[in-house]
């Protein structure tokens, strides 16, 4: 279970007929039970990047080579439940085989048994992406995505959420992308870290993570950021010279 | 209750100007009802309300089904919609007494052509609704099907319908009052039978308690048929909404 990716160039043409440069060189692979994690400014091409890499987008000049027959289980930016349907649909939709007690478990893990019959419209935007997350893992992927899964939610959430998260990928083993552009999240949860210029997006530098996720302390995890600011700081400032 | 103090403003309305007017232009309520109660009596007033619900029923579904199809396609598929964009515009305006005549020369004064007439004065009005609610589909939620790998007809059937749903639940309300006024007309024109028939033969006989009559139990059955089966199946389209509006 591998993914080989290289993306040469990805344009997009704007309504006023304008071509824009969104990727401009993103190489990478990716082993099975590894977390990789893109860290980028905002609007700096990563989710177009991920569009691309989950098969949505073929336009592009380069090569995306996806495990054959690779479950995939996406949990984009907004959550994108169905929301004529209720919580436990929308999840057995995507995963009609799960069986009932891993549902729960799943459904308990992400503090979600008290919601299976609420609609996505009576949920908050932190219950909704838990739905989106739960869905995602209830189909036991080979391949998680998950595009910047704890933007705009409260600190403590996020950090009940993340740990969430890191549970869920350890028990799988699942080979993950995360996209964020929270240096706190990708040093608590990445095995390797991608680090993007701003648009158009290209790696500016790699960052393996030895230590495995539940054995980092919070020393290690400063260290680890500010290792992450200075390559980004470093990697501007090589673009600027 | 709001409801029943609407019907009873409508039949004090309609004594109080049957007074003002005169019987003979408009006859009172009790008048009607005789009317109505001798026609019932005979069983030509049931027969007729059946005959005129069956074409109803035949032409509305036919036109439905057809209108939602190629509505679908056309919103889906840049090419259809080119396609079929001209005779949308030419069926939408063309007037349904052109089309009912024409048929009933081309097809003879039978059950298929008034049936067929009725159903293409209500089909582009279904295509333009529900070309509009595919256009309105949301690519978002294509994506997550298309990502989830969702088998076609479950994504059909749980992400694009409730999507439509109430682009047809729109296409049947307006389609179905189109479909009630235009049945009558070509019943008049060309059926031996049916409340358009009895309609104008009351007109010739200027018989107005027989025409009003024909005319209020026709109003009824279709308010009753909007009452126990559109509003509640409009009602159960959007129980998901959190406040239907």
């Amino acid at each position: 279970m591998r993914l080989e990716v290289d993306i040469a160039s990805k344009k997009f043409r704007n309504a006023a007929g304008e071509q824009h440069d969104v990727i401009a060189g993103v190489a990478f692979a990716l082993d099975a039970g590894e977390v990789g994690v893109f860290v980028g400014p905002s609007g700096c091409g990563k989710s177009t990047m991920l569009r691309i890499l989950a098969g949505l987008d073929h336009d592009f000049q380069g090569r995306v080579v996806r495990p054959a027959g690779a479950r995939i289980g996406v949990v984009f930016q907004e959550p994108r439940l169905l929301p004529w349907r209720s919580v436990e649909e929308n999840v057995r939709l995507v995963a009609p085989l799960a069986d009932e007690a891993k549902l729960s478990a799943l459904f308990e893990i992400l503090e979600l048994g008290a919601h299976r019959k609420h609609f996505p419209g009576e949920l908050s935007l932190g219950l909704a992406r838990r739905v989106a997350l739960a869905r995602a893992f209830a189909i036991e992927p080979d391949f998680l995505i998950l595009d910047e899964p704890l933007a705009s939610l409260d600190d403590a959430l996020a950090v009940r959420l993340r740990d969430q998260i890191a549970m869920l990928v350890d028990g799988r083993s699942v080979m993950t992308l995360l996209v964020t552009h929270d240096v706190d999240d990708a040093a608590r949860l990445g095995d390797r870290l991608f680090l993007l210029s701003p648009r158009p997006a290209r790696v500016v530098a790699e960052l393996p993570i030895r230590t495995p996720r539940r054995a980092r302390d919070d020393a290690e995890i400063a260290a680890i950021k500010s290792d992450i600011m200075r390559l980004i700081n470093g990697g501007l400032t090589e673009r600027d010279a | 209750m709001p409801r029943l103090f609407s019907f009873a403003v409508f039949f004090a309305t309609w004594w109080i100007a049957s007074l003002l007017a005169g019987d003979a232009k408009l006859p009172p309520p009790p008048t009607v009802l005789a009317a109505m109660l001798a026609e019932a009596k005979s069983g030509a007033l049931f027969l007729n309300l059946g005959v005129t619900l069956a074409r109803v029923a035949l032409a509305f579904t036919l036109a439905m089904t057809l209108g939602a199809a190629i509505g679908y396609l056309m919103g889906r598929v840049r090419l259809a919609d080119r396609l079929g964009d001209p005779w949308l515009i030419l069926l939408l305006n063309l007037p349904a007494l052109v089309v009912i005549v024409l048929a009933y020369i081309w097809a003879g004064l039978t059950e298929v052509a008034a049936i067929a007439a009725i159903a293409i004065n209500k089909l582009p009005t279904a295509v333009v609704t529900l070309r509009e609610g595919a256009r309105a589909l949301d690519a978002a939620l294509d994506e997550m099907a298309t990502v989830f790998a969702l088998p076609r007809g479950r994504t059909f059937r749980h992400v694009i319908l409730p999507q439509l749903a109430p682009y047809i639940a729109a296409a049947a309300r307006s389609g179905l009052s189109l479909v009630w006024k235009i049945v009558l007309v070509a019943e008049l024109l060309g059926r031996p039978n049916g409340v358009g028939f009895e309609i104008g033969v009351a007109f010739q006989l200027f018989d107005i308690p027989l025409l009003l009559a024909y005319s209020l139990s026709f109003a009824a059955v279709v308010l009753v048929i909007e009452t126990v089966l559109v509003q509640p199946f409009e009602a159960r389209l959007s129980r998901w909404r959190p406040r239907a509006a």
